[in-house]
């Protein structure tokens, strides 16, 4: 047999997994890889400004394709600069693969030139890591590594790779298979216990089904569906889980949680029985534990069985594929020939239709000042709800949550677990390149875009027809917002002094820029922007600056006490 | 409550601080942990022991078992089961006293090892109560050092932890 450099065995590794794009930024330790890469045409490398820009890229394309996203990096600052990517993903369940060079083997732990203990590093926020010290081993790892990432709770893995490994010489082996002793994730879920779970189910008064990211991560958007429609209960998806139920259909309550609507908090609140499907009840969910849920009996579906009973305790916990239980449950209840409580069901929904008149989300229509909700609803109209939209964090993304209605999963893209500022643009980078012909949106503000805006570069380079849509407020708001709120107005460090002119920076990086000052204007300007097919446009909307989010539950509070305007 | 988990993990480099990690990271208690490798050359045998509620344990479990190394584990207080962990103290042991040390180390089954005209070091296992019963009967004043190993336990009769 004959035999490959490890550089040569890594490209062949990932061409057995079918990578076709990988994100990354070339350094001294991992050049025997460039150069393998250069000498081949099925993987394209793209890189990006800065190594954050690669891994976040690599979990855009991850997110609004389902498939693993791969990034390839230095060693020493590579990696470092690396780190809040792989924190991201952790906190996201994003499946990932990134790739770190390391000093040679001979060097490591004598603080050698751009050397950092990468695996220590990483270790606390990656599913796992390897460090591979022999080029024999270098297919099995990698076969491990994209095996993990993908199966179970998905996350990211961390492969170190030391320059002198991907120089020595091995036979190539890829193995077809991983079988690991102490991996094994669950997949189907307890046939006793989804069995007492759809009896609870059919004898709820006041349900509501409570979905997360882990139904769009398990791709099961369609059997979710299915199983909403076919009880007719009312649904509410978690931040993640936007796209899992389609926004727009009636028995969509929208978002739950601190910045979730009314009908969707009060309805968890005074539910009898909550069917939480891949969602982790986070404290942005559940606000204060000792008042969540009160009255309710609990059924939780999880991949992970380390989410079930962490937080709040469940009555009927299901470890499994989120798409295999519900094939379960849709099933079993068929077999039933059971219907749902048809009285007490049709007086819930009645309750919630109150709710939902509250109207919620309402806000001042007649200012004179550019509203941010009102950007996001005519982007909402004029993409037809179609468009791939990322946001990064702060107001913007809650209101992007908020007003733009997904009806599809993996089209809402954005950082929930660690709340990443500067995750927007190369997220949206991710997701163009691998829907080249579909509109992709970053939602953002004047604070978040500036984290990774050097990425203004790599749409340059690779001609990404991006549409930026920045809220500009001249604040940090969400900052701004918690000041006023809890801090009697004292706004530290929350005002942006000496912003950038964006419309020349935009222009500086060779991209359109747009200023849009007045209510009238922003319909034209998103037209304008979404018709330019060729180029990224750069949109500046200068917001009303006093705007805040509504409605919110103040941490600490219980779901039923929201702040409605 | 005081819960003593005996986990199974692949004996690879960096296994140990996983576990470490994991327990610095979402703010557990170590009480004690020791580990070495077992028959099975490619297995590391780790006993642990940690302190809190119900809930707390239970995610700690559940935690661990996530590890990807982590082939194995046990909550061996859910069983009948054998604790030990091994002291080696070095006492002075002059004039007078030299007597009462022997004596004592005598009645609690502890072996001298290592004599010099002032010191003896002794060798005692047993459970962590016993050790520390030990080192009270000696008196404070009478101890140069304390190497402790922290505690091992297995489960009584045919239960065994296996891959």
């Amino acid at each position: 047999m004959t035999e490959l450099t490890g550089a040569e065995i890594f490209v062949r590794c990932l061409k057995a997994e079918d990578v076709d794009l990988i994100f990354g930024y070339p350094g001294g330790a991992v050049l025997h890889i460039y150069d393998a890469l250069y000498k081949q045409k099925d993987i394209s490398h793209i890189l990006t400004r800065h190594e954050q820009g690669a891994v976040h890229a690599a979990e855009g394309y991850a997110k609004s394709t389902g498939r693993v996203g791969v990034a390839l990096v230095t060693s020493g600052p590579g990696a470092t600069n690396a780190v809040t990517g792989i924190a991201d993903a952790y906190m996201d369940s994003v499946p990932l693969v990134v790739f770190t060079g390391q000093v040679p083997t001979y060097l490591i732990g004598n603080d050698a030139f751009q050397e950092s203990d990468s695996v220590g590093i990483t270790r606390p926020i990656v599913k796992h890591n390897f460090l591979v010290k022999d080029v024999a081993d270098l297919a099995e790892t990698v076969k491990k590594a994209f095996y993990i990432a993908a199966s179970g709770r998905p996350g990211p893995v961390v492969v170190d790779l030391p320059k002198d490994v991907t120089a020595a010489k091995a036979a190539f082996k890829y193995p077809k298979s991983i079988r690991m002793r102490s991996y094994n994730p669950t997949i189907k879920g307890h046939p006793g216990q989804i069995k007492r779970a759809a009896e609870l189910i059919l004898q709820a008064e006041r349900p509501i089904i409570y979905a997360g990211g882990g139904v769009i991560l398990g791709g099961a958007a369609k059997e979710l569906t299915e199983f909403t429609r076919m009880l007719g209960y009312p649904i509410t998806n978690t931040l993640m889980g936007l796209g899992g139920y389609p926004a727009t259909d009636r028995q969509s309550l929208g978002m739950l949680g601190m910045h979730g609507t009314y009908e969707a908090n009060m309805a968890m609140h005074q539910a009898d029985v909550v069917i939480a499907i891949g969602a982790r009840f986070d404290d942005r969910v559940t606000g204060n534990v000792d008042k969540f849920c009160p009255h309710a009996k609990i059924v939780h579906v999880d991949v992970d069985p380390a989410s079930i009973s962490k937080t709040v305790r469940v009555d009927i916990p299901i470890v499994g594929q989120v798409k295999d239980v519900l094939e379960d449950l849709i099933g079993i209840i068929r077999e039933s020939g059971k219907k749902p409580k048809a009285a007490p069901l049709k007086a819930w929904w009645k309750q919630i239709e109150e709710w939902r008149g509250l109207d919620c989300l309402k806000y001042d229509r007649g200012s004179e000042l550019i509203k941010p909700q009102f950007v996001l609803e005519k982007l909402y109209e004029i993409t037809g709800g179609d468009a791939y939209v990322t946001s990064d964090v702060g107001q913007h993304q809650m209101w992007a949550a908020q007003f733009y209605k997904f009806d599809k999963p993996n089209r809402w893209i954005n950082s929930g677990g660690l709340g990443t500022m500067g995750v927007g643009l190369p997220f949206a980078i991710g997701t163009q390149m691998a829907h080249p012909d579909e509109q992709v949106v970053c939602v953002t503000g004047e604070a978040s875009i500036q984290m990774c805006i050097q990425e203004l570069s790599t749409c340059l380079q690779y001609h990404l027809p991006i549409k930026v849509v920045t809220l500009n407020n001249r604040y940090m708001g969400m900052v701004r917002q918690w000041q006023e709120f809890f801090y009697q107005g004292r706004y530290a460090m929350s005002y942006m002094d000496a912003l950038p002119d964006f419309v020349k920076l935009a222009e500086a990086y060779g991209h359109v820029g747009m200023r849009i000052e007045r209510p009238g204007d922003v319909e034209g300007a998103l037209r304008e922007a979404m018709a330019i097919k060729d180029r990224l446009v750069f949109m500046d909307f200068v917001t009303d600056d006093t705007e805040n989010v509504y409605p919110m539950i103040p941490a600490g509070a219980g779901q039923n006490e929201m702040i409605l305007v | 409550m005081r819960h003593i988990i005996s986990i199974l993990m692949e004996n690879e480099s960096g296994a140990l601080s996983r576990v470490a990690g994991l327990f610095s990271a979402r703010g557990y208690n170590i009480e004690s942990l020791t580990v070495a490798p077992t028959n099975d050359p490619t297995l590391s045998r780790m006993t642990l022991v940690t302190t809190g509620n119900e809930q707390i344990v239970e995610q700690i479990v559940k935690q661990l078992n996530k590890l990807i190394d982590v082939v194995k584990l046990m909550e061996l207080n859910e069983y009948r089961y054998i604790e030990r962990e091994m002291m080696l103290i070095k006492v002075h042991a002059a004039e007078a006293g030299r007597e009462e040390i022997k004596r004592l180390s005598d009645i609690f089954r502890g072996r001298i090892i290592d004599v010099t005209s002032e010191v003896y070091t002794i060798e005692l296992t047993g459970t962590g109560e016993k050790l520390d019963a030990f080192m009270e009967a000696v008196g404070e004043r009478h101890i140069l050092e304390v190497v402790r190993s922290g505690a091992m336990g297995i489960a009584r009769g045919d239960r065994v932890l296996r891959a």
